[in-house]
């Protein structure tokens, strides 16, 4: 806490804070709790629709899905634990989310990561990479949520500070919707859960707030310690208690534990409330109040209940053998009063602690190299097709990815039509002809060459990946994470992001209904590339016919605008060439649209036609990615680099059997999207005829393309 | 005919199993592991999940849960019991079934679809496959690595290769003899690592869970007479 802000805390009490008071106001305004670099920023974004039903503020964004289904979404980050711990940082991630999730009354389907390294010839960055697909696998397969899908990128900008996000999505029926309110005064506050000990003891504020310089391992004691088990048994008695209407609100213990469990809800209802400390069940005695207070132990929830049902909510608690305290009572008024060893020791406005926290506006300035770096053209390319083919095969954030999703259960509750390893993923919402289809999406390399396109290519990005589901974009969430907002530069990247977000989902007509931002991603002063990472979900109704597996004799089609001469942010600029520069391509909303339009019309009319979105190492990498798992070969119609891998947005490949490629052409033609021929699919071998160079046996670029994480990780264990 | 659902705290797939069982025309119902009786259920299912958080040991901990002993007379009576994945290793910990599951000769959590090799037709798992059929069914589990002292189990199910060929690069664990089921002598308990319930619609890996989740359902008729009706 900044002497300015103990200033503010004085002049709101009248006094100076006591002990636990200052404990409370300097985990609540910490950055990570109270948004105060960014929050002047996140107002303009576009929060709004009809089928919106809870967004931006509550523990989930909430969107009606019709027939009285809804779906709960939320993404957020643990970078921070995770380098300290992995492991345990990032099953914590997962806990966190599932909470936010299940809070909204809704049972959690579904869970996706985003993470990010650096570069895997490091072992450091080999223990870290490990530690955290172990966490998630740890915490994910053994809480009994499947883990669906994600996305990995590594880069030497995340190698002090890698980021582990982690997006949940969950269902529920209309009349289950639980919101996170105290209620009215006389409700009862029901802690449910794990006891309180002192594990992550102000996490928020030492980890989540600041960079990391050598001393990072001295911050291990502030990390939580999950228990999926615990979680387990809680998701199952709260999903009771909501099935049974027995409470009024509920709030997840997350980030400031009990000080944000009882401040927000009783803020969000405008009333009071009396904690009382000596009732909360604890893991260890002799707790202080201000560790009681801030206390981040894992797997504890805040139910707030009719008195007259208490008793039945600590029957249920006893069912599902959950431990279940009464801490508090909403009172009329604004206060909320904290009691410990029998006597008052807070008395603070509740909203103060959430809504009088400081906004900052920190100064923003654009780099001065950037109009330099954006005028750089590209080195002569002297790498053969074939050379940057297995180049980009071989690099781990292109590569097969099954070394790490086969760690994940990703099939429990039946519902997984696409999985791991795709676009998106798509789950079908049972007993309906629903499709929920989901991407996450994220760039650092494309982003830190120029943070607005970058975002809204993110976004028109993640539409099309589940457009080619056969989804209709529904609703955004989105990360953002990004260096010290203490430098004015940090502070242009997030506001060029922002309005790079904000543009693309008005023009998309998609609300943003959740998001999280996280600073201070820096060790040692550097900071990591910006890296705003996009989730977005989408319905599919009804699901589509299954895409028909490739085969011999397919024809090879490309949709969408032509590509440009640019190969600004591309996997082939960072992988084969090395040198980051040029300014990457703008969207085009009008032609992206109807990409996205041409996508979903294909899928549904074209029955079998498999669609595959043209992203992260262009045209050539997407097929190839199709033909390997297949182990069928082609003849390629894509002779220049930027052919080839240039990534300009927009674009997809849609392979059908050869006779049935007009009626492709006529979809494309009513919707206005260009299409192009670009191959035919047999034996197996690549075949350029107009490049002159040699075939490439499929089999070879399986050999590359399956080793380039697995070969890596060859023999590192968690520790 | 009525099969129970055991459910352990943790567990995760029995509204999978009871889903699965349920479409093939069973009738399933939820058991709490502190129920204490069966009456009125012919067979039970031990679904997979991560029972009692998996803690100490895989099924060290639900063996003793009051359900355990109504299980253990129901398979002393010879009506059908069926472990999967958490399931079959409850029943090794609860010595119904020999042998133990620990953890992957890599160390490291397996989820995908594995091959396996029918090995014997006379169990209340297999008895509507043909003897080397091969089936494709999802695996999912960190302990599936099948280990027994000096006893010969009677084998189910094998890993394989997609040709049927049992090799040490078809052992996606480590399993002795790349054993991937396992049944008592007589064929009524049985227990097998891979998920059946996750193979049974078209949009899955495969439909091959159904032919063993059929033998189960389909054993259920020939329950021993007399056996359980007290």
């Amino acid at each position: 806490m900044t002497d300015d802000e103990f200033g503010a805390v004085n002049n709101l009490l009248g006094r100076p804070p006591a002990d636990p008071e200052l404990a409370m106001y300097s985990v609540m305004w910490s950055e990570h709790c109270s948004y105060k670099s960014s929050r002047a920023h996140l107002g303009g974004l576009p929060t709004d629709a009809p089928w919106v039903v809870v967004g931006p503020g509550e523990n989930a964004g909430v969107v009606d899905l019709g027939d009285g289904w809804l779906a709960a979404i939320r993404i957020e980050s643990h970078n921070h634990p995770s380098f300290v711990e992995p492991y345990q940082g990032a099953a914590t991630g997962v806990g966190g989310i599932l909470r936010d999730i299940f809070t909204m009354g809704a049972r959690p389907v579904g869970l996706w990561n985003q993470i990010r390294f650096g570069d895997l010839s490091e072992p450091h960055n080999r223990y870290l990479f490990n530690g955290v697909v172990a966490g998630i696998g740890g915490y994910g397969n053994a809480v009994g949520v499947p883990t669906l899908g994600g996305e990995v990128e590594f880069d030497p900008s995340y190698a002090g500070n890698p980021l582990v996000n982690v997006m949940c999505l969950g269902i529920l029926r209309h009349d289950q919707l639980v919101l996170g309110t105290a209620g009215s005064p006389g409700t009862v506050a029901v802690l449910l859960g794990a006891s309180t000990g002192r594990d992550g003891i102000g996490g928020a504020s030492v980890l989540a707030s600041a960079g990391f310089d050598e001393a990072a391992g001295a911050k291990r004691p502030s990390v939580q310690v999950g228990d999926p088990f615990e979680e387990k048994k809680l998701i199952e008695a709260c999903l009771d208690l909501y099935e049974r209407g027995l409470v009024v609100g509920v709030q997840d213990l997350g980030a400031a534990g009990l000080t944000c469990a009882a401040s927000e809800p009783a803020a969000r209802a405008g009333v009071g409330m009396d904690l009382n400390l000596d009732a909360v069940h604890l893991r260890e005695p002799d707790m202080t109040a201000p560790e009681l207070l801030m206390s981040e132990s894992q797997e504890r929830m805040m139910a707030f209940v009719a008195p007259d049902q208490v008793e039945e909510v600590l029957g249920i608690a006893a069912k599902w053998e959950i431990e279940a305290s009464v801490v508090g009572t909403v009172s009329s008024g604004d206060r909320l009063r904290v009691y410990h060893n029998g006597s008052q020791i807070v008395d603070v406005p509740a909203a103060s602690l959430t809504d009088e926290a400081p906004v900052l506006r920190r100064p923003i300035a654009r780099p001065d190299r950037i109009d330099e770096i954006w005028g750089r053209s590209d080195p002569a390319v002297n790498t053969p097709l074939d050379a940057a083919l297995l180049g980009l095969l071989d690099d781990p954030g292109l590569g097969d990815r099954s070394w790490i999703y086969e760690q994940f259960d990703h099939m429990l509750f039946l519902n997984t039509v696409q999985g791991p390893g795709r676009d998106g993923s798509l789950l079908r919402v049972r007993g309906t002809d629903k499709g929920l289809a989901v991407s996450s999406d994220g760039n650092g390399w494309m982003c830190q060459l120029d943070p607005r396109r970058g975002a809204e290519r993110l976004v028109y990005e993640a539409a099309l990946n589940v457009a080619v589901l056969g989804a209709r974009p529904l609703a955004v969430v989105d990360n953002l994470n990004f260096g010290s907002p203490e430098k004015p530069n940090v502070m242009w990247q997030f506001t060029e992001t922002l309005a790079g977000l904000g543009d693309a989902c008005e023009a998309l007509g998609v609300p943003i209904v959740g998001g999280n931002v996280s600073f201070y991603n820096e060790t040692d002063g550097r900071d990591i590339f910006p890296t705003p990472v996009v989730g977005l979900l989408g319905l599919a109704e009804p699901i589509p016919s299954r895409p028909r597996p490739v085969a011999e004799d397919m024809v090879i089609l490309l949709l969408g605008p032509a590509q440009s001469a640019s190969l600004a942010g591309s996997a082939y600029q960072k992988t084969i060439l090395g040198a980051l520069g040029g300014r990457p391509t703008r969207i085009e909303p009008e032609a992206g649209g109807r990409s996205i339009e041409l996508a979903i019309r294909l899928s549904h009319v074209v029955p079998g036609s498999l669609l595959h979105d043209v992203s992260q190492g262009g045209t050539l990498i997407a097929l190839a990615e199709l033909l390997i798992e297949a182990g069928i070969g082609a003849k390629i119609d894509l002779a220049s680099t930027t052919d080839a891998f240039g990534e300009d947005p927009h674009r997809f490949i849609c392979l059908v059997p050869s006779g049935q490629e007009a009626d492709v052409v006529q979809l494309a033609d009513e919707v206005g999207c260009a299409v192009r021929t670009i191959g035919l699919t047999g034996g197996r071998a690549l075949s350029f005829p107009s490049s002159g160079i040699d075939d490439i046996p499929v089999d070879k670029l399986l050999t590359v393309w399956a080793g380039s994480i697995r070969d890596r990780m060859q023999g590192a264990v968690h520790e | 005919m009525t099969v129970g659902i055991v459910t352990f705290p943790g567990t995760n797939c029995e509204q999978d199993v009871a889903y699965a069982l349920d479409a093939l025309g069973a009738a399933t119902v939820p058991v709490w592991h502190r129920e204490t009786s069966l009456d009125g259920i012919e067979a039970v299912v031990l679904p997979g999940g991560f029972a009692h958080g998996d803690y100490l040991r895989t099924g060290a901990i639900a063996r003793f849960s009051p359900i355990m002993a109504a299980v253990e007379k129901m398979a002393a009576e010879g009506r059908p019991v069926l472990g999967i994945c958490n399931g079959f290793q409850i029943l090794c910990e609860a010595g119904l079934l020999p042998g133990a599951l620990i953890a992957n000769q890599d160390l490291r959590f397996i989820c995908r679809p594995v091959q396996l090799r029918v090995e014997s037709t006379d169990s209340i798992l297999t008895r509507a496959a043909t003897a080397g059929q091969v089936l494709t069914i999802p695996l999912n589990s960190y302990e599936g690595n099948y280990v027994t002292g000096d006893t010969t189990p009677n084998v189910a199910l094998r890993y394989c290769d997609t040709e049927g060929a049992v090799t040490d690069a078809a052992n996606p664990n480590g399993s002795r003899d790349s054993i991937a089921g396992i049944t008592n002598p007589t064929g009524t308990v049985a227990g097998l690592m891979p998920h059946p319930e996750r193979a049974i619609e078209d949009f899955m890996a495969s439909t091959d869970g159904r032919v063993l989740l059929e033998s189960f359902v389909a054993s259920l008729e020939s329950i021993p007479v007399g056996a359980g009706r007290d």
